[in-house]
């Protein structure tokens, strides 16, 4: 027996022992040997109950909302609605909710949202918050990592088509919102044909709260009416400039694929905000009348208020000396990214072969020498030689977007030959180049704009799909690549589609953010002024034709679950508070024939659904989410009664 | 004498852990609550292993009609126990002190200790009564009324030490930080009661 027991003992000993030099010759990326090159299913594969290495935070696009995946297994884990109307959640339905949409315009369910950027400290990610833009109506929206929702959204005035945006300094202390559109400043009626010299572009500097997030527009660049189409901040040695590729500096207003692309180079705009800042604090800059909405969220209320603002303060370049220069660059540039050391900004002219690299050291030494060529509506431009580092003899077709590793390399994208190229920060020869599936636009490596890139993954976001998957007849969803990037050669590893348009993403080591990641709301902290919070809180008041219903769930009955008393002609608002104070139990709510989506309230949260009966009748409610064993049963009725009745209100559960 | 009386001081002063520390903990784990659910008990009270987890096992409970886990002011017991701790804290410190100075010998530590296992056995037959009626005196309208093979009514009595299958949960039940501070304190005055009649022995004088 004794003998037996040693004799199990050594074979699981040595069975460990081989597991174990057997999982060591799997080591992820070790490819540089090339003994045993594991194969690409291993390396996106996370088994079941594992979890990825990384969030990847995915723009939606034309969807409105941002996705959120996870790396590198490319699986969907939430959809955040951020512009848009989002009936699974009922966000921009709910009473809460609405005001978050609400704009200079009236109410706008939707926009087109496209570039996230995570919140950085020290120029590194710090996994707070997420930001994002709103393109169509010009509106920028702060994301909280800790409950995955949307908690602010700033409109931003004297702006269209908000693309240059929205890009964080590396202490988060602005986010970036430039426009695409020049337009009239302040609007007015005017003929289109007297766009040139007289429509104009604003960079907006917004300052975030370091502690809340809260947004406030701190100034406003006017600046002349070119398109500027995207934007990043420097960092280390850059930090405190900015900078935005242009086009249409032709300033046409009609045909432009035509009538933008006739000047051989366009111009990146350096913007020097802390020489802003220091204008500002003398007294510079003229306040503007204006009018715009300013939606916070506030998670112990769960509601969102709306404010409009009513001015805003605006800058002239022109009156401060040594504030903005630009750097011609070639060929219409689109992606303007700036390295990890804040050396190099990178401009990729989307009609050219080649990218274009400027030196942030060069750009220093010409203007100290007041070395330029010409100036721009006053704006001086410096000597495109003399800022050039080097150009990137690509091979490629249509460059538009450069991420970075921590190896010193640079990814960039090319859309019309639907590759990614590496190259070499400072040789700038290429080192590799892999093909996309198809028609690359963004790519993101996490932290690839930041001081620390992590340079594992690299994924590709393609603008067609075509043959990549089964397909789902003329509208498809598009395609995405995920690529290691860890050895010399980058390798495809796995292909998933998108939701949405994805413009830009921004990803995150897991460990920054995973355990922040909130369970539940607390109850005891339910601030909203409709909650019922203790068990015995729940009833119903009249107000007029304005019936306000206090409801309470929790596994598996709503309190009340009978109302009776309610008229024809009544406007009756359930607010409904989860008692659960348990992680991933939600309840839903939603009446039959109710104008409206339904809602799903998580654990301590108050959520408010309006319903305007039309019929006499008994009508009845559920739960939508499926909460228990007896969620089927969580269900209860309202009796309308004509509105001439003289029937009280009544109200109960379990009599 | 000096030492065993110093040995029986630690190991009365080691019950007082339980003033602090959970003298038990049922753990709750079920496919979907992968962070499994816990209870821990204190001699004046029980309390969630997280936050909320009281309320959250009340809430799967009402299912099979349990009642509600009982608040300090539900049992005697949560006022009782922390006298009866106390006192026999101070006893055993008392004794400890008296048998320093030579006033009594090691048999009373023996006594002490025996007067502490049968409280013990006492609470413990008390704590698994509880658990019998919170386990099977459950509500007749209850949601989900199962029965064994043999068609008995089903009871969910938590087991008193170790594990048992109740339904989709595993529960454990095992003591924690303050029940072993009594079982090594216990221990200890069982130790000194053996080093004083050793000493005795020796040295009939001292």
């Amino acid at each position: 027996m004794k003998y037996k027991t040693i004799h199990k003992a050594a074979v699981f000993t040595l069975l460990a022992a081989w597991l174990f030099t057997g999982c060591g010759n799997q080591g992820k990326g070790d490819n540089a040997q090339g003994a045993l090159v594991s194969s690409a299913a291993e390396k996106v594969y996370v088994a079941p109950g594992e979890r990825d290495d990384y969030y990847a935070f995915l723009s939606g696009g034309y969807s409105g909302n941002l996705t959120v995946y996870g790396l590198p297994s490319g699986r969907m884990f939430k959809e955040i609605p951020v512009f848009s109307q989002f009936p699974t959640s009922g966000y921009g339905y709910s009473e809460e909710t609405k005001p978050m949409l609400n704009t200079s315009h009236g109410f706008v369910p939707w926009d087109d949202l496209h570039h996230p950027d995570i919140s950085q400290t020290n120029g590194e990610l710090d996994g707070r918050w997420i930001f994002v833009n709103g393109n169509n109506t010009p509106r920028i929206a702060r994301v909280s990592l800790s409950t995955f929702e949307t908690e602010e959204i700033i409109e931003i005035p004297n702006s269209a088509g908000n693309h240059s945006s929205s890009f964080i300094t590396e202490n988060t202390e602005y986010v970036v919102a430039g426009t695409r559109f020049s337009v009239p400043v302040p609007q007015r009626d005017m003929p289109i044909d007297e766009y040139k010299g007289n429509f104009k572009g604003a960079l907006t500097f917004i300052g975030v709260d370091p502690e809340s997030g809260h947004m406030d527009i701190k100034f406003q660049v006017i600046m002349p009416g070119f398109n500027y189409d995207l934007s990043h901040p420097g960092r280390g040695k850059s930090h405190g400039w900015f900078f935005f590729s242009t086009y249409n500096t032709e300033e046409a207003s009609t045909l432009l694929e035509v009538n933008a692309s006739q000047n051989d180079k366009d111009f990146i705009a350096a913007i020097n905000w802390k020489k802003i800042e220091e204008y500002i604090a003398n007294g510079g800059g003229k306040t503007v009348p204006a009018n715009y909405a300013h939606n916070v969220y506030d998670e112990a209320t769960h509601t969102g208020t709306s404010t409009m603002k009513k001015e805003v303060l605006t800058v002239d370049p022109t009156e401060i000396p040594g504030a903005v220069y630009l750097l011609p660059t070639p060929k219409s540039p689109h992606g303007c990214d700036v390295d990890p050391s804040g050396q190099y900004i990178i401009g990729s002219g989307k009609l050219s072969a080649d990218i274009t690299v400027h030196s942030f050291d060069n750009m220093l030494k010409a203007i100290e020498n007041e070395k330029f060529d010409g100036d721009a509506y006053g704006i001086p431009i410096l000597k495109f030689e003399d800022v050039l580092a080097g150009t990137v003899k690509s091979g490629g077709l249509g460059p538009l977007h450069t991420e970075f590793d921590n190896q010193g390399n640079a990814y960039t994208t090319f859309f019309i030959s639907s590759e990614v190229v590496k190259w070499e920060l400072g040789s700038w020869e290429v080192v590799d180049r892999k093909p996309t599936f198809y028609s690359v636009g963004h790519l993101m490596i996490p932290g690839g704009n930041s001081r620390k890139p992590f340079g594992n993954y690299l994924v590709a976001m393609n603008k067609i799909t075509k043959d990549r998957y089964l397909p789902t007849g003329p509208e498809m969803e598009h395609s995405a690549q995920i690529y290691d990037i860890s050895g010399e050669k980058m390798e495809l590893i796995y292909d998933f589609p998108t939701h949405g348009e994805p413009h830009y993403a921004a990803g995150c080591p897991a460990d920054l953010i995973e355990p922040n990641s909130k369970k539940i709301y607390r109850l005891d902290e339910n601030k909203h002024p409709f909650a019922v919070i203790g068990p015995d809180g729940a009833k119903v008041e009249r107000d007029g034709n304005e019936v306000h219903v206090y409801m309470s769930t929790i596994r598996s009955h709503f309190t009340p679950d009978n109302i009776e008393g309610i008229k024809v002609g009544d406007k009756v608002y359930f607010h409904i508070t989860n008692h659960e104070q348990d992680f991933d139990v939600p309840h839903g709510f939603s009446m039959i024939g109710q104008n409206t989506s339904e809602i799903l309230i998580m654990p301590g949260q108050t959520k408010t659904s309006v319903w305007e009966p039309k019929q006499p009748g008994v009508w009845p409610f559920y739960c939508t989410d499926f909460c228990s064993a007896l969620h089927q049963e969580m269900q209860g009725y309202v009796r309308v009664s004509p509105a001439d009745s003289d029937i009280d209100l009544s109200w109960s559960v379990g009599e | 004498m000096k030492k065993a009386s110093i040995i029986m001081i630690i190991g009365a002063l080691l019950l007082s852990g339980l003033f602090w520390f959970p003298l038990w903990n049922i753990m709750l784990g079920a496919p979907q609550y992968p962070e499994p659910l816990g209870i821990d008990i204190y001699i004046d009270g029980l309390a969630g292993q997280s936050e909320f987890d009281i309320q959250n096992i009340d809430g799967l409970n009402h299912y099979i009609g349990m009642k509600t886990l009982p608040k300090p002011e539900d049992m005697w017991e949560f006022q009782v126990f922390p006298i009866v701790i106390g006192i026999m804290t101070a006893l055993g410190v008392l004794a400890g002190i008296l048998g320093y100075f030579g006033k009594i010998g090691a048999n009373w530590f023996l006594g002490w200790l025996i007067l502490m296992t049968v409280l013990g056995i006492l609470g413990m037959y008390d704590f698994n009564a509880w658990m019998i009626d919170y386990g099977t005196n459950l509500d007749p309208n209850a949601i989900m009324k199962l029965q064994n093979p043999d068609g008995t009514p089903m009871t969910y009595k938590p087991p008193l030490i170790g594990h048992k299958q109740l339904l989709n949960f595993d529960a454990y039940s095992y003591p924690r930080l303050g029940g072993y501070l009594m079982g090594v304190g216990m221990l200890l005055t069982l130790v000194a009661y053996l080093v004083g009649i050793k000493k005795k022995n020796k040295v009939p004088s001292s």
